[in-house]
């Protein structure tokens, strides 16, 4: 393990080398290395730079209102938040179980965004890394010079995208920030007109998603000594599955598994996930780490996410997706199934998996139905979690009798994989930095791991830290006319 | 691949204290994107490797600012954007985010990394590699001078194509009925 790249013993020795910002993903941030006078890597660190205060300004807010705000923590997967919110506060109005059609139009929403997600973070944000190389030239390795070398791979990811943010426009009335989750169920069903105009594109969508899966898969054939390797660590895995062990992005229990792929816990209900989880604060990071709380800080931190989830679950419940998830396993003894940039591919098959799903809903005529909402007995407490693009995600809200949000927790799912980033660019650092001139090719190496667990550092962003305040006072054209500190306490 | 006929407008844009909700809206353009890349080049953008801006024509920039490094990527935008736009209701009006500006900061540190749930050894993240944070969120124009304001949470795909083009056009760009919003 690589775990003693965390803090070098004396830093102030050290030569630091940032990069800043992280690009290509999600949010800000940032990693920061310390080298000696030869190259030799001392310390690697991800760092997460950004605060929201979210958890802090939802109190007081009335509940129904936090399905629609939380949103806006993640432009990316809005709609994760927006389910996570609604199913939290279907238990504030005791609505234990929706209506089949408000259950069919939240699964259709959120398949939609998973397939969405997906098509932006492999094809507009990490494809350029694997068609060109990582230590390709910088201005060609982006989507635009994608779409000029490999102008079907970029078109495809751009419609498939596109798909993904209909299927959302549908169900939640708009592809970015919708409203239809309401505690309780939905607002808005789907027209005839709008389930056909799906329906005639959703056969394309599924044959992409078979391309992508082939893509990926025919990537690691070709590079497969770097590919097996880079960036890889051994750890724990935790995901949702559903009650037969099949992999369920929607609802479920969680799964953990250990190192060795023995269960740690199973089909957990989510309202314990507090009895499992525990966080712990870095100075460095606005991002917590969680661990399991039966395994302790050191060794109890775990991976979220595609490659987790595709690992974990004993099966997935449609047939393409179900034949790639047994190769993907397979493939050389089980190579790829281990490797960070397996990711990928498990991703992919998500992808694929998602395609299949929204096809099987949209010629379920429940869809159309009216019967939309359900409340029961006021209860005070309201967890709701689901598998948002990048692994769990976990809300949980306290209302009081006034209908105001008393307390908020949010674990989002990139913090869970906070330790697993870490590590694997120390691992990268390891591999592919130590002793050697730092380029900017090599950089994009550290990079390239961030990018297989795209991390939402946006969402990830929780609040404030205890450090002096800067308060600055700006004239038009930006000089600076007066700067007052406030000192941290 | 022909030439394109005529010269390349540079663009950059960047998230500050938003959630790219503003980006994916622009993306949201769909294949119209590559209708785009025939009149634009990117510059800085969270989908190129370039991490800091150079000359450009068009600065799109997305959220408020609500720390130190905002405010220093928001004054490069300016020196280096002939034209900067405020994308979204975060930068137009600090958005969701500012809402924090009424609370105290000391409070919400403490809650969320010393008393909040599930904390095993909490403390409060104070290493100098974080930027120092921002009494508030700002609005951009608090900062900056800003050329556009197209408001909307997010602005919807054709609000910004509908600008971009009028703007590439050398109109001066206006938003009618149906693409403005302030969700
Ligand atoms: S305006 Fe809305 S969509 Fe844009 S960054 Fe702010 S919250 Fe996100």
């Amino acid at each position: 393990m690589t775990r003693s790249l965390e803090s070098a013993c004396h830093p102030e020795t050290l030569r630091r080398v940032a990069i800043d910002p992280v690009t290509r993903v999600e949010g800000h941030g940032k990693v920061t290395l310390l080298l000696d006078d030869d190259n030799q890597v001392h310390q690697a660190r991800l760092h997460i730079v950004e605060f929201r205060g979210f958890e802090k300004f939802i109190q007081g807010r009335p509940y129904w209102e936090v399905p629609v705000m939380v949103q806006r923590l993640c432009g990316i997967c809005p709609v994760s938040h927006h389910l996570a919110a609604a199913k939290a506060m279907d238990q504030v109005v005791g609505a234990h179980r929706l209506t089949p059609a408000a259950e069919k139009l939240r699964r259709l929403m959120h398949y939609g965004q998973i397939l969405q997600s997906h098509a932006l973070h492999f094809f507009h944000l990490s494809s350029p890394d694997l068609l060109f190389g990582f230590d390709s030239d910088v201005a060609r390795r982006n989507i635009v010079g994608v779409a000029a070398a490999h102008p079907e791979v970029a078109r495809q990811g751009v419609l498939l995208r596109k798909f993904g943010q209909e299927v959302i426009r549908v169900t939640a009335g708009k592809r970015v920030h919708g409203t239809s989750a309401v505690p309780g169920g939905v607002h808005k069903n789907l027209s005839l007109a709008e389930r056909d105009g799906l329906l005639r594109d959703v056969y394309q969508m599924i044959a992409w998603g078979r391309e992508a899966v082939a893509l990926v898969r025919s990537l690691f054939e070709q590079n497969l000594p770097l590919y097996e390797d880079f960036g890889s660590f051994a750890a724990h895995g935790m995901g949702l599955v559903r009650a037969d062990g099949a992999l369920d992005l929607y609802h479920g229990g969680l799964r953990a598994r250990h190192l060795d792929g023995s269960t740690l816990f199973d089909h957990l209900d989510t309202d314990r996930y507090r009895e499992v989880i525990q966080e712990e604060v870095k100075s460095w990071s606005y991002m917590k780490f969680p661990f399991f709380r039966e395994l302790g800080p050191e060794g109890g931190w775990y991976r979220v996410g595609p490659l987790a989830r595709v690992t974990q679950c004993d099966s997935i419940p449609t047939p393409f997706a179900e034949r790639e998830r047994r190769d993907f396993l397979a493939f050389e003894g089980g190579a790829a199934a281990r490797s960070t940039l397996g990711t990928h591919w498990a991703r992919m098959i998500e992808l694929l998996h998602a395609a299949e799903v929204i096809k099987a809903l949209l010629q379920d005529d429940d869809l159309l139905s009216t019967d939309l909402l359900v409340q029961g007995a006021r209860q005070r407490t309201g967890i709701g979690i689901i598998e948002a693009p990048r692994g769990t995600l976990i809300h949980h809200y306290e209302v009081n009798e006034d209908d105001v949000v008393e307390f908020c927790n949010l674990i989002v799912s990139t913090t869970h994989n906070n330790q697993a980033m870490n590590e694997s660019i120390r691992v990268v650092a390891r591999q592919h930095l130590d002793g050697r001139e730092i380029t900017e090719g090599l950089l994009n190496h550290i990079e390239v791991a961030i990018r297989a667990f795209d991390p939402c550092l946006s969402c990830a962003t929780h609040a404030l830290g205890r450090m002096p305040l800067v308060l600055e006072l700006v004239d038009g054209s930006g000089g600076i006319l007066d700067t007052r500190m406030t000192p941290g306490s | 691949m022909n030439a394109p006929a005529r010269p390349r407008v540079r663009l950059a844009t960047t998230s500050l204290a938003g959630c790219f909700g503003c980006h994916m809206s622009l993306l949201d353009i769909d294949e119209r994107l590559f209708a785009l890349l025939d009149r634009v080049e990117f510059d800085r953008t969270p989908l190129t490797d370039i991490k800091a801006c150079g000359p450009c024509d068009i600065g799109l920039v997305e959220g408020g600012a609500s720390n130190a490094e905002n405010v220093e990527v928001l004054r490069e935008f300016r020196r280096q954007c002939r034209i900067l736009i405020a994308l979204g209701a975060c930068a137009v009006n600090g958005g969701l985010p500012a809402q924090r500006n009424h609370l105290d900061l000391e409070d919400c540190l403490t809650q969320v990394y010393l008393t909040g749930p599930g904390m095993q050894n909490g403390r409060i993240p104070d290493d100098p590699e974080l930027p120092l944070v921002l009494d508030k969120v700002y609005p951009l124009h608090e900062i900056v001078r800003v050329d556009y304001f197209i408001p909307g949470c997010p602005p919807s795909a054709d609000a910004i194509w509908a600008f971009l083009t009028q703007l590439l056009a050398g109109q001066e760009p206006v938003l009618g009925h149906g693409l403005i919003a302030y969700d």
